[in-house]
């Protein structure tokens, strides 16, 4: 399947996306049982461009399914955190949006 | 024992079945470890467990790798709706919906009536010559890759499915196991479409286009008026995200290389 991109380019993709996924940093990403895996299944199968067998075209297309995932979930998180993470303005910066500030009222509201 | 929130709440206490958004992230290390019922996943010492409290069990061993690399890339906190794959686990094993086997197939089937590259528009003329060019030949595919008839229309009653185009489709799904049928019934749900779902399944088109085809209206009045990145974006991610993880699921749950049978209650 032309579209699924080189199974270099995608084992490449995936240990990419696996070393921004490791959230521990005292461990290298070498080490996750995802790189293992996925390292181990590459080399098992040695997926190649040429059309051989099922196990292949299954693993070439598993494998491009995985780095899809890793990808859209990260680039969704940081989207998530530059547009929806931040939560309200408080009522000091809203006026400020304006130009204004919020009255000092000495003994509270009335 | 380690759950991933609160179980069931019940009246007064919001909703049944839907853990935190976010929780701080209170374990090192995570592993995995096989035992009776499958691979578990290991929070430290403590072993996870289902929204509904029981023991997390996972019949393959790959996909338990992902799960456990979902709860390992959590940073500061758990952010839980990134988390898809531990969803779908949890759906399989609790079933909090309650459907059996043939509810889900049906429910998986009704979705042809109503498929997105069946529904076609009149107008504008463009978006229609899209989606002649960009939807007839998944259509086409199935049709042929099923020997069914489907067709399109541009009713508002949406095409009309022969019983016997449906029938081919339950009883190809009857051969799915449970686990592998809450993934294809998410997709379907996700894509809004049986057919790109199965194009899928089949590894027939990528995620990517599979998602392409799904928005493709979206994706013609984002060409003509430009993309909003909080918005359109953000969905494309989400659900560029959702239908991976679904897909990757189906076919890790179906591989019988690393499926022990017993566990998967058809």
């Amino acid at each position: 399947m032309a579209a699924l991109g080189s199974p270099l380019r995608i084992l490449r993709g995936l240990l990419r996306e696996l070393r921004h996924a490791n959230g521990r940093a005292d461990r290298p990403y070498r080490n996750m049982p995802a790189y293992q895996h996925v390292v181990a299944a590459f080399r098992a199968h040695r997926v190649t461009s040429e059309k051989l067998c099922r196990a292949q075209q299954e693993l070439h297309f598993q494998a491009a399914t995985y780095l899809c995932l890793l990808r859209s979930v990260r680039e969704y998180g940081a989207l998530h955190q530059e547009y929806h993470g931040k939560g309200e303005r408080s009522p000091e910066e809203v006026a400020g949006l304006v130009g204004f500030r919020l009255p000092q009222q000495p003994g509270g509201k009335g | 024992p380690a759950d991933a929130g609160s179980g069931p709440v019940g009246p007064g206490g919001g909703r049944a079945y839907a853990p935190p958004a976010e929780r701080k992230r209170f374990y090192q290390n995570v592993s995995i470890s096989q035992g009776e019922g499958g691979f578990e996943i290991n929070l430290d010492h403590r072993k996870l467990k289902t929204p509904q409290g029981k023991l997390f069990t996972v019949p393959s061993e790959a996909l338990a790798i992902a799960v456990a690399t979902e709860w390992d890339s959590q940073k500061d906190t758990i952010k839980f709706y990134t988390m898809h794959l531990t969803t779908l686990c949890n759906t399989a094993l609790d079933n909090p919906t309650q459907r059996n086997k043939m509810q889900l197939i049906c429910a998986a089937v009704k979705f042809l009536e109503t498929d997105t590259v069946c529904y076609r528009v009149e107008e504008p003329a463009a978006l229609a010559e899209l989606q002649r060019n960009e939807w007839d030949p998944v259509v086409a595919w199935a049709e042929k890759r099923y020997n069914v008839a489907i067709g399109s229309s541009t009713s508002f009653l949406g095409p009309n499915i022969p019983a016997s185009t449906k029938e081919t489709f339950v009883s190809h799904l009857a051969s799915y196991n449970m686990w592998a049928l809450q993934g294809i019934e998410y997709v379907i749900t996700q894509l809004k479409s049986l057919i790109l779902s199965m194009g899928l399944i089949d590894r027939h088109i990528t995620v990517e286009k599979a998602v392409l085809l799904s928005r493709l209206e979206e994706e013609y009045q984002i060409q003509r008026w430009g993309s909003v990145e909080w918005a359109h974006e953000y969905d494309l991610c989400e659900l560029r995200a959702r239908t991976a993880a679904g897909t990757l699921f189906v076919h890790l749950c179906s591989e019988s290389s690393t499926v022990k049978h017993k566990l998967l209650q058809d």
